[in-house]
């Protein structure tokens, strides 16, 4: 295990010197796996009917993971009993790279400062006493909180950390001050940004300290007006749902409810947690899956083992032939990027290159691919993958394309064709495919303490009508009056192409007494 | 490396939480307000003796009885209810198909709905890889639920030889039994049971056993030898080089099965004609299986199946998974059902040996409008059987109206005369669903 470590550590990978390896069985797997492997995360019975679901699974397809390893300090992974040790030594670099993963990828940061299993193991002790005093009611503000866990603005939570690191005072300064505020010429920008960059040049640390001093005379006023601006900013800044009405509940407020707030923190900080995992499924896995296979081979443990090596990593690894696998997407992208920054194809001379041939021949061997495979495991998601490299190059080297699916009545099959070749296709086939919430705001207009007004903004898809009324019953509880909810929905219209046609109807449903009702706008 | 200690601590857990159900009904008793509110933290409460509630790292379960107590009490609340019995199948052709039960649950939120579509024959798209064009057609799939997925709907369909949907339709009989408060059954005339085992060479063991399997000793001692550095891939290998020693020895080993003598027979009987697709053959398929299920409840597992189909002509199969899935376009003949499931009984005197019910799921069509062979042989089967139980799911297109078999069955009197030994139940393929099917069961099985 130390050898591995050293050896990843050689290749670029960045981890913390201490991680925690479990062996664990097949049982432990199934009984985990609810709670995101998260062994001291809080009970909730949901966990517990997906554990016996589990088992059953397991009893008609007895599979289970390799590994799994968690995202906290130090960071803790799980392994299957069933695993022979040189298996281990593989998957052991697997877990190394999503290690790397967790601790350098931006989408994590705010994971970065806390060790999650031990926040979790305390959560767990206060939901267990408040178990005590007031029985399943616990469990229905966990079921209610968690009926929105997946609309907690997770991005506004990093947007501050994927930003330069420039400080508020300066972007202020910058941007609105001098632009809009004072209204100087480009040229007058220009020379502040100059003079404060050749400040920083000079004294890095001091540097916004000087450069503030220098104009205290000239904009008397700047401070002033940067505070105004701030409280504005902070007004503005959207707060989720969940959070809103841990808030502002009236209900909530109320001395023997209070109890039911850190239930919604829990949930809250739980769901963001959990957030950027499944944001970086893909790149995850394709990152884990060409480090194993990159250090494994190049280490003499292999040795005996080269068969029952390839067999493991194809089956782990191989595109399926209809399906999306992401260990294979994803791996294939990585190796993709390392070979185009390798060749240096994406240059710009690469990039207005037109004939096929050049295209293909093109090599600069620049010997960056290494350096360019760090920046993607910095700065990349699933999405940003996706829809930055996959494109006609990508889908033609492995033969992929968008396979759709469609009835055959006349032979009573479902039928699976080759839809479409092209790489916008299946770039959007895939983007599709991608985790992407709905994105529902308070609209605080119109909410009064009596009130709760939600406010889905439409993205082209609709909401599934049959949870609806769940949810909001939950929410209803935790509002402790009316809630609404404005969504637009899908009609079918009356067409006369083959085509169909549909109507977008805005309307609004409202719960009030456990009851759902439905107005169109 | 840590083997972490996976004993789950049962009691630790559930009493606490039971106990914390119960306080807050209770109103919480002064003591353990006293330790809420006190300096203590609840990890001190180990120290007092008090019930640890949260020792270890993976706390007790519930079990399925707990947790469908706790789905009762939602109701009570005000709450829907989340709980369904849901099934899992294992495709397989074979003997070790199995049904298994379990209970699923969905977590209700705000999802984007995936399902709109512009085109009604349209099934969505995926990923795929291959070296056809455009357009071509790269295979097709039979229409059944996919494999490996918790169903909503009743005990759904199975496959397999003789031990299919053993030991999990035992678990779901007695769930059935106790979450809808199903009678027990009075058995006539059953014979001792007692169980007997079988042994087979079918696992394999490393270091002894009973049989060398000579092809596997060879790979693990030229795995073994290649780790040793000992096996030059440039050079043929010489066996007597390798080094070997006896715990690379693989075995056939000896297992012990255990078997069931059987105290019941069950025949599912059902019409597999053309309109029978769809629903009515997965509401008939259900149900019949939630009896089956319940039937190894009452019998404690010991119980044989049969499978019948029939449409203008009746043929027996093999497996529960080939009845189900059977479809033909052909007509319907519902008394050479009855009468081929009167021969095996006669040909192989099982009245002598077993319990026999019959199970018989129809769409009520059949082409003898006056269905007196079907009534003959049905007042026959009366006298040897224990029961039969006709299911009839009415397509939607005839649900209000008596369909034929209701019509010549009911005006045969069997069902009055022999309430005993024969019931009916039917309904409207649109009202299929679980409790509808559970409602069927008590109807066709009480005494």
């Amino acid at each position: 295990m130390e050898e591995c470590k050293m050896r990843s550590k050689d290749a670029g990978l960045i981890f913390d010197d201490e991680s925690i390896e479990y062996i664990i069985t097949n049982k432990d797997m199934i009984e985990l796996s609810p709670k995101n492997m998260i062994p001291t995360l809080y009970d909730y019975w949901v966990n517990d009917v997906e554990v016996l679901k589990g088992k059953g699974l397991y009893k008609a397809y007895p599979t289970n993971p390799y590994e799994t390893v968690i995202n906290s300090r130090p960071a803790v992974s799980f392994y299957n009993d069933n695993n022979p040790d040189w298996l281990n030594i593989m998957i052991f670099y697997h877990v190394l790279a999503h290690i790397d993963f967790f601790q350098s990828n931006r989408f994590f940061k705010h994971t970065w400062n806390d060790d999650f299993v031990g926040q979790a193991l305390a959560d767990k002790r206060l939901i267990a006493s408040y178990r005590i005093e007031h029985g399943r009611w616990v469990d229905y503000v966990i079921e209610f909180a968690r009926a929105i866990d997946n609309i907690t603005s997770y991005f506004s939570l990093i947007k501050d950390e994927v930003k330069d690191n420039m400080s508020d005072k300066l972007r202020y300064y910058f941007e609105v001050f001098l632009q809009s505020e004072k209204g100087v010429s480009h040229a007058e920008v220009f020379n502040e940004v100059e003079r404060y960059n050749k400040l920083k040049e000079k004294s890095k640390d001091v540097a916004e300290r000087i450069f503030f001093a220098g104009i205290k005379n000239k904009y008397p006023e700047l401070t002033t007006m940067f505070s105004a601006w701030q409280r504005k900013q902070l007004k503005k800044t959207k707060s989720d749902v969940l959070e809103y009405i841990r808030d502002n509940s009236s209900f909530l407020m109320k001395q023997e409810n209070l109890w039911m707030k850190d239930i919604l923190t829990i949930i809250r900080n739980s769901a963001n947690y959990f957030a950027p995992q499944i944001r970086t499924k893909i790149i995850n896995e394709g990152w884990a899956s060409y480090w194993h296979d990159r250090l494994f081979r190049s280490d003499n443990r292999i040795k005996g083992h080269e068969i029952a090596y390839a067999e493991v990593n194809a089956k782990v690894t191989s595109l399926n032939r209809v399906g999306i696998n992401p260990y294979a997407i994803g791996m294939r992208l990585v190796d993709y990027v390392h070979e185009l920054n390798e060749k240096g194809k994406t240059s710009y001379d690469f990039q207005i290159l037109l004939s096929a041939e050049e295209r293909n021949k093109y090599n600069m061997s620049t010997g960056l691919g290494d350096n360019a495979l760090f920046k993607l495991r910095k700065n990349f998601s699933d999405f940003s993958l996706i829809n930055t490299f996959v494109d006609q190059d990508f889908v033609d080297k492995h033969n992929l394309f968008v396979a759709g699916k469609r009835m055959r009545k006349d032979i009573n099959m479902i039928e699976y064709y080759v839809k479409s070749r092209k790489a916008g296709d299946y770039k959007k086939m895939i983007i599709d495919s991608l985790y992407h919430p709905p994105l529902i705001e308070v609209k605080r207009e119109k909410t009064t303490s009596d009130l709760l007004y939600l406010d889905h903004k439409f993205e082209g898809k609709q909401l599934v009508f049959e949870y609806i009324s769940d949810v909001m019953i939950g929410l209803e509880f935790l509002w402790g009056g009316e809630v609404k909810l404005e969504t637009t929905e899908i009609y079918p219209a009356a067409s006369t192409s083959a085509e169909m046609q549909f109507d977008y109807r805005r309307v609004v449903y409202s719960m009030l007494n456990k009851r759902l009702k439905r107005i169109e706008l | 490396m840590n083997r972490r200690n996976n004993k789950k601590n049962k009691k630790g857990y559930t009493e606490a939480d039971k106990k914390g159900e119960k306080l807050s009904d209770e109103n919480i008793r002064e003591k353990d307000l006293y330790y809420l509110n006190s300096i203590y933290q609840i990890s001190d409460f180990l120290i007092f003796g008090y019930p640890d509630i949260s020792s270890s790292p993976i706390n007790a379960l519930y079990t399925l009885d707990e947790l469908l107590n706790r789905d009762k009490q939602r109701e009570k609340d005000g709450f829907p209810k989340r709980i369904k019995i849901g099934k899992i199948v294992k495709p397989v052709k074979g003997k070790d198909g199995s049904v298994i039960v379990v209970p699923t649950t969905t977590e209700p939120k705000f999802y984007h709905d995936n399902t709109v579509k512009r085109d009604e024959k349209d099934l969505g798209e995926s990923g795929g890889t291959g070296e056809e064009q455009e357009g071509e057609v790269i295979g097709h799939q039979p229409v059944e639920p996919k494999s490996g997925e918790g169903e909503d709907q009743g005990a759904g369909q199975g496959d397999g030889g003789e031990h299919e949907l053993t030991s999990e339709a035992f678990d779901l009989g007695k769930m059935l039994h106790e979450k809808f408060q199903l009678p027990n059954l009075k058995v006539k005339g059953s014979k001792k049971a007692f169980s007997k085992f079988r042994y087979e060479l079918t696992d394999k063991n490393v270091g002894f056993g009973q049989i060398l399997d000579k092809k596997d000793t060879i790979k693990k001692i030229v795995e073994t030898n290649i780790q040793l550095d000992n096996i030059d891939p440039s050079k043929d290998i010489n066996p007597e080089d390798l080094i070997t020693s006896p715990n690379l020895n693989v075995y056939k080993i000896l297992s012990r099965e255990k078997e069931f003598e059987a105290q019941a027979v069950v025949f599912f009987m059902r019409d597999y004609s053309g309109s029978m697709y769809g629903v009515p053959s997965e509401a008939v398929c259900s149900q019949q299986l939630l009896i089956y299920s319940w039937l190894m409840y009452q019998y404690k597992n010991r119980v044989e199946t049969r499978f019948i189909l029939h449409d203008t002509e009746a043929k027996e199969v093999s497996d529960f998974y080939t009845y189900y899935k059977s479809s033909v376009a052909g007509g319907t003949n519902i008394s050479k059902a009855f009468t081929l499931a009167e021969k095996i009984i006669t040909d192989q005197n099982l009245a002598r040996d077993y319990n026999i019910y019959i199970l018989y799921g129809t769409d009520g069509d059949d082409w003898d409008r006056t269905g007196k062979d079907t009534i003959e042989c049905v007042k026959r089967l009366t006298e040897i059987v224990n029961r039969i139980g006709c299911t009839v799911v009415r397509n939607s297109y005839a649900a209000s109206t008596m369909t034929t078999f209701e019509r010549y069955i009911i005006g045969s009197g069997l069902i009055r005369i022999r309430s005993d030994k024969i019931r009916l139940d039917s309904f409207p393929s649109t009202l299929f669903n679980e409790n509808r099917l559970v409602e069927g069961i008590r109807k066709l099985l009480s005494e």
